[in-house]
């Protein structure tokens, strides 16, 4: 009997590998179905007049146009503001800060600032932009409050970038008679930009996605016409499927699934580039 | 031509310094706007009825303690998925697969963590809660169960990255130490790595807890959101209303100034307080291992 259930450390190490392995299919298998079924169900109702149109009879027919143009309004609103001021933080950071009590006052700030709740950005967006600053429900204070919640991300891939530099080539170049300033700009900025690039497209890629920071400060149920200046407010495709999965009754099932392809190929899209910038910088790589 | 150098240099060297600034003013800016805002309900709603079971806001009953335990009931649940699940797959990409795999397993589990939140909602409504409510047959598949299972496959992807970099961290020495000493690599793993590489990883799991207790749109979708106190266990299978759900439910429809955006606000100060503890507590392990901060950020 004992000789029946006593087995060996090796077994025990096949059998904990083999279970190691079921977990690591288990949180990847979804995400490749997740991918798979939407891009199935929602492959169907893509056409030239979903893409191009606007949405009809309640938003059960038509297109979802407004809703394309407004996510990349916001996408490129969100990148005005958060792309310079994050890459400036982070040069601050790598380039001039000293390891002081204040520098690690602004990196537990940049850690909380990642965690802080998206909802909660839509309550600060809507206290401060659009009611204190009055800049209503719209593009600019919807903007503004994505910016501000992509922030940490840009910040840290941009400084892990910066960092990536050896140290030679800012020694070199600063032996040559450039100043600080010109080091960065002209060799250090340069040698970073694939691994900034890549860390403002995950940053941006993440507000793209975003519902609630959007929902108070500048997400619009429905318009018939596209929004002509950043004090309107928008259509986007995440609150767009929000709206029609839980408030629309009767909804057809096919718009549901488009929509979320749609967002999901905008979305899929900047990771991909992302993630090729990436690999082929790293291939690219001498030091 | 030398002065104009100097002052440009100095000129941009205050802006960048400026801009390196910017997140501590925005954490305050934050946290002013949400007192502002907050702080007056502690004058308008007595705190026997802000502190109730009862959260009824077109009555006036503004009881958050069933937001509360909404929320605590679908982030356990959530951390019961997402612990196993993402500190397994870290041990996995980080000492168990070989390197192709892990080329393949590492972009998968970031694309999970970019998946925007309402896709999962909507896939939840539409896939999820009705397989819940035939296996399980219940009479409504929007429940705490399935927010937490969404929940937990979003907290995933930050316990994966954040505890696979605390396994990476540990010194090979480490293990090759265990391994001449005979024992083999699930032992070392068990006994030299994941103890050596503990607070890493428990780092990990707080961050994708504080992950979990915010977020908004996939809970706002699934979980039915009933503003019922939630005590036992039998309430994962109804529905139940979190904190950041009923943010996001109410805040559209309430007039500006009134009591109950206050309260709203309230509860929005009381999330940025949970997240601020949990951010602050997890970066003081991270300093005190010396870790780069970058890591549980990405």
């Amino acid at each position: 009997m004992n000789r029946i259930l006593a087995i060996n450390r090796y077994q025990i190490q096949r059998l904990g590998f083999g279970l190691l392995t079921l977990i690591a299919l288990l949180t990847v298998v979804p995400i490749v179905g997740v991918v798979v079924f939407i891009t199935l169900k929602g492959a169907p109702a893509i056409s030239q007049e979903f893409l191009l149109g606007f949405p009809r009879d309640g938003m059960r027919a038509g297109g979802i146009l407004p809703a394309i143009v407004g996510t990349i309004y916001l996408t490129i609103g969100t990148a005005i503001f958060s792309v310079p001021l994050g890459i400036a933080a982070a040069i601050y950071l790598s380039e001039y800060a000293s390891d002081n009590i204040w520098t690690r006052t602004i990196r537990i700030a940049i850690i909380n600032l990642a965690g802080i709740p998206s909802v909660v950005y839509g309550l600060f967006g809507l206290g401060l932009f659009v009611l204190f600053l009055k800049f209503g429900t719209s593009i600019l204070a919807a903007s503004l409050t994505l910016a501000i919640m992509t922030l940490p991300v840009i910040i840290s891939t941009t400084e892990e970038s910066l960092r990536a530099v050896p140290q030679a080539f800012r020694t070199v170049s600063i032996s040559l008679g450039a100043t600080r300033w010109q080091t960065i700009r002209r060799i250090v900025l340069q040698e970073a930009l694939p691994g900034i690039l890549t860390g403002v497209i995950l940053g941006l890629e993440r507000a793209a996605g975003e519902t609630a920071p959007i929902l108070f400060t500048g997400a619009a149920f429905f318009l018939p016409r596209l929004p002509s200046s950043p004090l309107n407010a928008t259509m986007a495709l995440p609150y767009h499927l929000f709206v029609i999965s839980t408030q629309v009754p009767e909804m057809p099932i096919k718009v549901q699934y488009g929509t979320a392809l749609v967002l999901l190929v905008f979305v899929l899209t900047m990771n991909l580039i992302a993630t090729i910038i990436r690999s082929r910088a790293r291939a690219k790589r001498q030091w | 031509m030398e002065k104009s150098l100097n002052f440009r240099e100095f000129i941009i060297t205050r802006l960048i310094k400026l801009c390196g600034y910017s997140a501590i003013v925005f954490v305050a800016l934050i946290f002013i706007f949400l007192m502002k805002e907050g702080i007056p309900t502690f004058q308008e709603v007595e705190p026997g009825i802000l502190f109730s079971a009862r959260w009824y806001p077109i009555e006036d009953y503004f009881g958050i303690l069933p937001l509360i335990t909404g929320t605590i009931m679908v982030t356990l649940g959530a951390a019961l998925f997402a612990i196993p699940l993402g500190i397994g797959a870290a041990i996995y990409i980080s000492e168990i697969s070989p390197r192709w795999m892990r080329e393949i397993l590492k972009p998968l589990v970031e694309l999970l963590g970019g998946l925007p939140s309402v896709v999962l909602g909507f896939l939840g409504i539409l896939i999820l809660s009705p397989f819940l409510r035939g296996f399980l047959n219940l009479p409504t598949g929007l429940t705490a169960l399935a927010g937490s299972m969404l929940l937990g496959g979003i907290a995933v992807p930050t316990i994966v990255s954040v505890a696979e970099d605390a396994l990476d961290a540990v010194p090979r020495a480490y293990r090759e130490g265990a391994w001449a000493l005979g024992a083999t690599r699930w032992q070392t793993i068990w006994r030299v790595t994941l103890p050596a590489a503990s607070s890493g990883v428990l780092t990990a799991v707080m961050l994708g807890i504080g992950r979990a207790i915010g977020e908004t749109m996939t809970v706002m979708m699934v979980t039915g959101n009933a503003p019922v106190l939630a005590l036992s266990l039998s309430n994962l299978f109804s529905p139940v209303r979190t904190m950041t759900a009923t943010i996001a439910a109410e805040m559209g429809e309430v007039a500006n100034g009134s009591i109950h955006y206050h309260t709203l606000f309230f509860i929005g100060m009381v999330l940025f307080l949970i997240s601020l503890a949990i951010n602050i507590t997890a970066s003081s392990v991270v300093f005190r291992t010396k870790k780069r901060y970058e890591r549980i950020l990405s």
